[in-house]
């Protein structure tokens, strides 16, 4: 689905969410109970870099202004980072980072901030776009990854074949949606078919603001068997004495 | 009051294990491992690769005391599979940070000190890496919310990279060496996807001047620029943790305005030099030669004066 | 991967008060030795993780070696072998027994 595609299926003609030429996403739409619904993030599997960082950020630090408390959609087509010296130089990780702030930030002062990946998004991007929201839906032909599998091969010093045939039944590290779901990343693959303005609606109507379930959620699907148990036990073990 | 024998302290902080690195930088004697080697907590993934495993999973975190002050800790060993991080790796990182968290809203506010040394997320895990990953910088913020610092110690052989840079951008207080690397993507990935003409990842001089303690310190993405010793870092992370920064959206805003400045000055440069360069202008006006203007840079760069306080 | 297990009884039992070290690191031409003190006996147990294989003998005289000079009474050691060459395998484990005497 295009961005478009996908504002028109959460919002109906309620909306007025656009793309500019950097890729960037905007827009406000009204969910199917008429709530008002902010919508920010990157489109066209734009590599992120900082200039698209501050932009996304700066639209939701104009959003938490403008509209408190209102909910805040990141819709999520991205490339990787932007890999350029240019961007390194310049400290693209800070950019990054404070893009990731901004969204914690306005979970923090209470906007319920959901992201929806509907597209690819790899490495740093993934880390400061989808995985940067406190809830995390994804479309079934998304395309989360870490790295291509092969420059992974190029860097583990194995054949892509090899690393094919290990990808098949590995999911700790293969690309993919089902994946990063049972990693805990994601929390819910929305039915392309459905409603989604529906789905939408229900997780907006869940309390958002919690605490990072992931580590839990990747326990309770298996794809993460020692994770949450570790976090656990460093956590009791520093309260002790 | 340390304790620790001074030449333990004078130690080149590159050179020294993860742990070796903590016993230089805490009091002596104070510090206690959680989920210590003896557990045997390793990464259940690694066999499928035929890779060997190591009893702590490349990750040393524990407590101890700074100056007095107890302190939580985390040390990342670099020469363990580029001190990557995997899934019981990233929980260990995930789990001091969320202690942190539980102190401090208990009202028991204890400073966590992030020795990174890391390429980034570890492939062979990739997917619970990259989760662990998102869920550190998570908790490092929720720390700070509750009102603990997190200061990253750079200053290892893997450098800061990937999911680390990120973990470090959102600390309040980052120290490096002169030895420490930190950006998203490293020389040798941006050469693959982009040519040695981007990227020369041979080119180590490069290296250091794209993603260097100095650069950093220079343009503000680091806070202090330390010697290569357990006593530098040591003196710069008591230093630092003087002056606590806020998580609040003020903050925010000043971040935000000094990033969008570092763009206005230096958006079309494309190597260290050239910020330098045009850093120290009106000097260059009076004639500095290039010896000169190496020795402004790393004064410069050795300020104790923090150069802004908006991270 | 391959794991190889050695069982000595030693001369006699290491002393020292400490119960535990780890030394080394996993990494190329390197390895991680993690000793424990476990029994009141002299016998030593090592366990050997590595992923280079067809090398039992080497390790076999590297660690035959080690218990005569050493005799490390008391102790369970596990290695995890990063591709290490023997005399790095007998440098960590002399550094392990001696961190092993030192004040715990």
């Amino acid at each position: 689905m295009t961005h478009a595609e996908i504002a028109a299926a959460l919002f109906g003609k309620a909306h007025n969410v656009s793309v500019d030429e950097a890729g960037i996403v905007r827009g406000t739409g009204s969910s199917t109970s008429g709530r008002e619904v902010n919508v920010v993030g990157i489109a066209n599997a734009q590599p992120l870099g900082i200039e698209a960082a501050l932009a996304i950020a700066q639209e939701t630090l104009d959003i938490m202004r403008r509209n408190p408390g209102a909910a805040i959609l990141v819709l999520v087509d991205s490339g990787s980072q932007l890999m350029s010296r240019r961007e390194e130089l310049l400290g693209l990780n800070e950019a990054l980072g404070h893009l990731i702030k901004v969204l914690r930030a306005a979970t923090s002062s209470g906007h319920p901030t959901l992201g929806l990946l509907y597209g690819s998004s790899t490495g740093g991007a993934l880390i400061a776009t989808g995985l940067a929201t406190s809830w995390l839906a994804a479309l079934p032909r998304a395309q989360p990854s870490v790295m291509q599998l092969q420059a992974m091969a190029r860097v583990v010093k194995l054949s892509i074949e090899k690393l094919e045939r290990l990808a098949a039944d590995t999911p700790v590290f293969a690309p993919g949606i089902a994946n990063f779901a049972s990693m805990g990343a994601i929390h819910a693959v929305w039915d392309e078919g459905s409603d989604l303005g529906l789905q939408l609606e229900q997780v907006l109507a869940t309390r958002l603001n919690g605490d990072d379930e992931r580590a839990r959620l990747g326990a309770e699907r298996g794809g993460r068997t020692k994770a949450a148990t570790i976090i656990e036990r460093i956590v009791a073990e520093a309260q002790r004495g | 009051m340390s304790g620790v024998p001074t030449g333990v302290r004078r130690l080149s902080w590159f050179e020294l294990s993860a742990r070796n690195r903590l016993t230089a930088l805490l009091d002596a004697r104070s510090f206690e491992e959680f989920v210590g080697p003896e557990e045997g907590v390793t990464s259940p993934h690694l066999l499928r690769f035929d890779l060997p495993n190591a009893f702590d999973d490349g990750i040393v975190v524990g407590r101890g005391r700074l100056d007095g002050k107890p302190v939580l800790v985390a040390a990342q060993e670099g020469r363990f599979m580029g001190g990557s991080i995997g899934e019981v790796h990233g929980a260990k990182l995930v789990g001091i940070l969320r202690a942190a968290q539980a102190l401090a809203a208990a009202g028991r506010p204890q400073a966590c000190l992030l020795l990174l040394d890391t390429g980034g997320v570890r492939l062979q895990e990739a997917n619970a890496g990259e989760t662990a990953a998102a869920e550190a910088v998570r908790a490092v913020l929720d720390a700070r919310t509750a009102g603990a610092s997190v200061v990253a110690l750079l200053g290892g052989r893997a450098g800061c990279f990937g999911g680390g840079s990120l973990i470090a951008a959102c600390c309040s207080h980052i120290v490096m060496s002169e030895h420490a690397r930190l950006g998203v993507s490293g020389p040798e990935v941006i050469e693959t996807y982009k040519g040695a003409e981007e990227f020369d990842s041979q080119d180590r001089a490069l290296a250091w001047r794209t993603l260097g303690g100095t650069t950093r310190r220079l343009l503000g993405s680091a806070d202090a620029l330390v010697d290569d010793t357990a006593t530098a870092f040591r003196q710069a992370a008591i230093a630092q943790l003087q002056r606590p920064r806020t998580f609040d959206l003020a903050r925010l805003q000043a971040e935000h305005s000094r990033l969008r400045e570092r763009i206005r000055r230096f958006g079309d440069c494309r190597d260290g030099a050239e910020i330098v360069r045009r850093m120290l202008e009106p000097a260059a006006i009076h004639g500095l030669d290039d010896r000169s203007a190496r020795d402004a840079e790393r004064l410069i760069a050795k300020l104790p004066e923090v150069a802004h306080d908006a991270r | 991967m391959q794991t190889l297990h050695f069982s000595y009884r030693a001369a006699s039992r290491l002393p020292g008060e400490r119960t535990q070290a780890l030394v080394g690191v996993v990494a190329s031409n390197d390895l991680e030795v993690l000793l424990q003190r476990t029994s009141q006996s002299t016998d030593c147990v090592v366990t050997v993780s590595t992923a280079v294989h067809g090398f039992d003998a080497v390790w076999k005289a590297v660690l035959d070696d080690f218990v005569e000079r050493r005799a490390p009474g008391g102790l369970r050691i596990a290695i995890n072998d990063g591709g290490a060459r023997p005399d790095v395998v007998a440098l960590r484990l002399a550094q392990g027994v001696r961190l092993m005497g030192d004040p715990a």
